[in-house]
C-alpha cells in the first residue's frame, strides 16, 4: 500500500474510534436517546473490508454499525446528527443509531435485528449479478448473527444463486452478554460457513493488514464471478453490548489486557512506523484533524433542531 | 372481450410486465420448477398454482429464479434486490408461510423507506395464495389480511375477479412501495372478461358491484362473489343492496365505504378471516367513528370462526362464511330498524 492510502486508512480507523468515544460521552450526558452499541475495537475489520469497495458496492450492517457506516463513506456529521435524533440527520432523525443508511454510498443500513441484513445483502448481490455491473455486496454480521437462521438461509441462497456476496463475521467474543464460545455450538464460525459450500477465511481482526489482504482476495473473486465467500474475523469490543452495560461478564483485567495487546489502532501505528516508514508526527496530525472533525460534528449536532412533528408520517410510503 | 381465468389473467400480467421492463424478475419456490433436474429447459410446474407458467422458458432462469425452500431468504433477497434496482415479484407459495419470514417482511422490507429517512424505495411484490376451501387445513388456508394491513409501509391487495387480478398485479409491479398481493385459491379457476392489452387499476379505488339503497355489503377476495350472490337473492325479494369490494385494504378507499354507509345506514362486512382484530372489525370501527350518525342499525360482521382452519370439509364449510350467512346478517340488519 502507498503512503497516502495508509494515511487514509489510519484516518478512517481513527475517525471511527473517536466517533465512538464521543458517542459514549454524549450518551452519558443525556445527549443521545435510545440504545447505542459501540464499534470501538473492531475498526480494522470495517476499514480492512471497505477499503476494497466503491460507492456502487453495497453493504448490510448490524446494530453495531457506526464503524461500517464511516468505513463506507457516510457523512460523519450527518451520522452524529442522526444519532442525536436531529432533523438534518442522515435519515432525518427517523432511524437513529441502529438504522443509519446512505444508499448513495452503498450503505444499505445498520440493522437492529440480529441476522436481519444478510438476506438483504444477497439481494443486492443478485441485483449486481442480474445487471452485470461488476459490483459486490458485503453482509457484516457478529458472532451472534452467525447463529441466526436468516444467516444460514442467506448463505445457502448465495451459494445456490452464485451471487457476489461476502459474509463477514466479526467475532468479538460476545453475543450481547453471552460468550461466543458458549453460543456458537461449533466454536468455529468459518468452519460452519464452509458447510454451506462457501470458500471461507479466518483473519486476525485486530490486524488491518490481515483483514485487508484476505478481504481483498474474497472481494476480487466475487467481482470476477467466482461466487460468494465468508470471512471470520477474530476481534474484540472495547465496550459492552450497549453503552451502560456493566460488563460483569468480563474477567478481571480483561479490558486492560485487550487495550494493551489487541488495540487495532496501536497495532496499525506501530506497523506502519516500523514497516512503511510513516512518522509518528504524521499520525498524530491525523489524530488532531479527526478530533477537530468530531468536535465540530458534536457541536453542530447539539445545536441542530429536532424534527418537526409534521414529519411523523412522511416517508412511510412513496405514495399512498 | 376475451374470457380468461384468474390464473391466466395473473400469468398474462407477469408476461407483459417482464416483457416491458427488464428489471422485473420472478423469484420463489418452483416458480419455474425443475432447477437442478434434467436440465435448465424443463419447466416442472410454473409456480405451485401455475401462475408463473411459461415465464421460465420465455425469460430464462436468470430472471425466473427457482429458490430453495427458504422463505426468509426469498423475501430478504427480493427486498435487497428491490432496494438496489430490480423490481422483483417474489412468490410466497402460501400466505401461512409468512410465519417463517415475517421479520424480513415487517421489520425490513416495510420499514426501509421510513428508517432511512425516505432515501430507500423497495418496489417489491410478494404474491401469495390465501384462503380456505381446499381442505388444506390449518397451515395452508389462512388469509392474514389484517396482519399485513396493520404494518405501516406495506400495501395490501386482494383481487376478487380475473379483471381485477390482472390490473391490480400490473399496478403492484409498477408501484414503488412493497405490496402484499393476496390471490385466493378458490378464485384461480374463476373466469371473466380480461382485455389482452396491459392496464392498471389504482389502489384505494373500491369497486361498486351492485347499487342499492337498503343496505351496504362490504366484502373482500373470495367473499365478493358470495356477497353478490346474496345481494342478487335479496333483490328477488325487493331488497336492494349495494356491494362494495375495496380491492385493497392498505391503502383503503374509506371514502367509498363511508359514502355508502351514509347512504344506506345499514352495513354488513364479510371477511373470510378470523374475527378478532380483523379487517371486518377495522372497517366497522372506521364507520362507527366517522359515520355513526348515519347508522340505522348495528353493523354486522360475517367472518370465519375464531378457530384454526379445520381440515374436514364439513368443518371447513362451517368455518368459511357462506352466502346464507350473509343473507341472514342482512336480514338482521334490516330487521333491527
Amino acid at each position: 500500500m502507498k503512503k497516502e492510502e495508509l494515511l487514509k486508512v489510519y484516518k478512517t480507523m481513527r475517525t471511527i474510534r473517536s466517533f465512538e468515544e464521543q458517542c459514549d460521552k454524549e450518551f452519558m450526558q443525556g445527549n443521545i436517546p435510545g440504545f447505542v452499541h459501540l464499534y470501538a475495537g473492531q475498526e480494522a475489520v470495517a476499514v480492512g473490508v471497505c477499503s476494497h469497495l466503491s460507492d456502487e458496492d453495497k453493504i448490510g450492517s448490524t446494530h453495531r454499525g457506526h464503524g461500517h457506516c464511516i468505513a463506507k463513506g457516510c457523512d460523519v456529521k450527518g451520522m452524529m446528527h442522526e444519532i442525536m435524533g436531529k432533523a438534518d440527520g442522515l435519515c432525518k432523525g427517523k432511524g437513529g443509531s441502529m438504522h443509519i443508511a446512505d444508499l448513495s454510498k452503498g450503505m444499505l443500513g445498520a440493522n437492529a435485528i440480529v441476522g436481519g441484513a444478510p438476506p438483504t445483502a444477497v439481494g443486492a448481490a443478485l441485483t449486481a449479478k442480474t445487471l452485470g455491473n461488476n459490483t459486490v455486496a458485503v453482509a457484516f454480521s457478529g458472532d451472534g448473527a452467525s447463529n441466526q437462521g436468516t444467516t444460514f438461509e442467506a448463505m445457502n441462497m448465495a451459494v445456490v444463486l452464485q451471487v457476489p456476496v461476502i459474509f463477514v463475521f466479526e467475532n468479538n467474543g460476545y453475543g450481547e452478554h453471552t460468550g461466543a464460545d458458549y453460543a456458537v455450538g461449533s466454536k468455529d464460525i468459518a468452519k460452519r460457513a464452509e458447510g454451506f459450500g462457501l470458500p471461507t477465511y479466518k483473519v486476525n481482526g485486530t490486524d488491518f493488514f490481515d483483514v485487508y489482504e484476505t478481504a481483498g482476495k474474497a472481494i476480487k473473486d466475487a467481482r470476477e464471478g467466482k461466487g460468494p465467500s465468508a470471512l471470520e474475523a477474530d476481534t474484540i469490543r472495547f465496550g459492552g453490548h450497549f453503552i451502560g452495560d456493566p460488563q460483569n461478564y468480563r474477567a478481571e483485567g480483561e479490558l486492560d489486557k485487550l487495550r494493551a495487546e489487541r488495540d487495532c489502532l496501536k497495532i496499525f501505528r506501530s506497523k506502519v512506523i516500523s514497516d512503511f516508514d510513516l512518522k509518528e508526527e504524521e499520525l498524530n496530525l491525523i489524530d488532531k484533524e479527526v478530533n477537530a472533525l468530531i468536535e465540530g460534528c458534536t457541536k453542530s449536532g447539539l445545536a441542530a433542531p429536532m424534527p418537526d412533528s409534521k414529519e411523523l408520517t412522511s416517508d412511510v410510503y412513496l405514495n399512498y | 372481450m376475451p374470457e380468461k381465468t384468474y390464473t391466466e389473467a395473473l400469468n398474462e400480467a407477469l408476461h407483459q410486465e417482464m416483457d416491458r421492463d427488464d428489471t422485473v424478475i420472478v423469484i420463489g419456490e418452483d416458480v419455474a420448477g425443475g432447477a437442478g433436474t434434467q436440465g435448465d429447459d424443463v419447466e416442472a410446474i410454473g409456480g405451485i398454482f401455475g401462475v408463473c407458467a411459461g415465464l421460465g422458458k420465455k425469460f430464462g432462469r436468470t430472471r425466473v429464479i427457482d429458490t430453495p425452500i427458504t422463505e426468509s431468504a426469498i423475501v430478504g433477497t427480493a427486498a435487497g434486490a428491490a432496494m438496489t434496482g430490480l423490481r422483483p415479484v417474489a412468490e410466497l407459495m402460501f400466505v401461512d408461510f409468512l410465519g417463517v419470514c415475517f421479520d424480513q417482511i415487517y421489520n425490513q422490507t416495510a420499514k426501509f423507506r421510513y428508517m432511512f429517512g425516505g432515501k430507500a424505495s423497495t418496489p417489491l411484490v410478494i404474491r401469495t395464495a390465501v384462503g380456505a376451501g381446499l381442505s388444506a387445513a390449518a397451515q395452508h388456508s389462512q388469509t392474514m389480511f389484517s396482519t399485513f394491513t396493520s404494518v405501516p409501509g406495506l400495501k395490501v391487495v386482494m383481487p376478487s375477479n380475473p379483471y381485477d387480478a390482472k390490473g391490480l398485479l400490473i399496478q403492484a409491479i409498477r408501484d414503488d412501495d412493497p405490496v402484499i398481493f393476496c390471490e385466493h385459491k378458490l378464485l384461480y379457476a374463476m373466469k371473466g372478461e380480461v382485455p389482452d392489452e396491459d392496464y392498471t387499476i389504482p389502489f384505494a379505488e373500491a369497486n361498486w358491484l351492485r347499487d342499492g339503497e337498503d343496505l351496504t355489503i362490504i366484502a373482500f377476495s373470495a367473499m365478493v362473489p358470495k356477497a353478490i350472490e346474496a345481494a342478487d337473492k335479496l333483490a328477488e325479494e325487493g331488497i336492494k343492496c349495494t356491494v362494495i369490494d375495496p380491492r385493497t385494504t392498505s391503502p383503503l378507499d374509506e371514502e367509498s365505504i363511508l359514502e355508502s354507509a351514509e347512504e344506506t345506514g345499514r352495513v354488513v362486512i364479510v371477511d373470510e378471516s378470523t374475527p378478532r382484530c380483523s379487517i371486518a372489525s377495522d372497517i366497522s370501527s372506521i364507520i362507527v367513528d366517522k359515520a355513526f350518525k348515519a347508522l340505522k342499525a348495528p353493523i354486522k360482521k360475517v367472518t370465519a370462526a375464531h378457530s384454526p382452519v379445520p381440515f374436514s370439509p364439513a368443518l371447513e364449510q362451517a368455518f368459511i362464511p357462506q352466502t346464507e350467512g350473509i343473507i341472514e346478517a342482512c336480514r338482521e340488519v334490516l330487521g333491527s330498524n
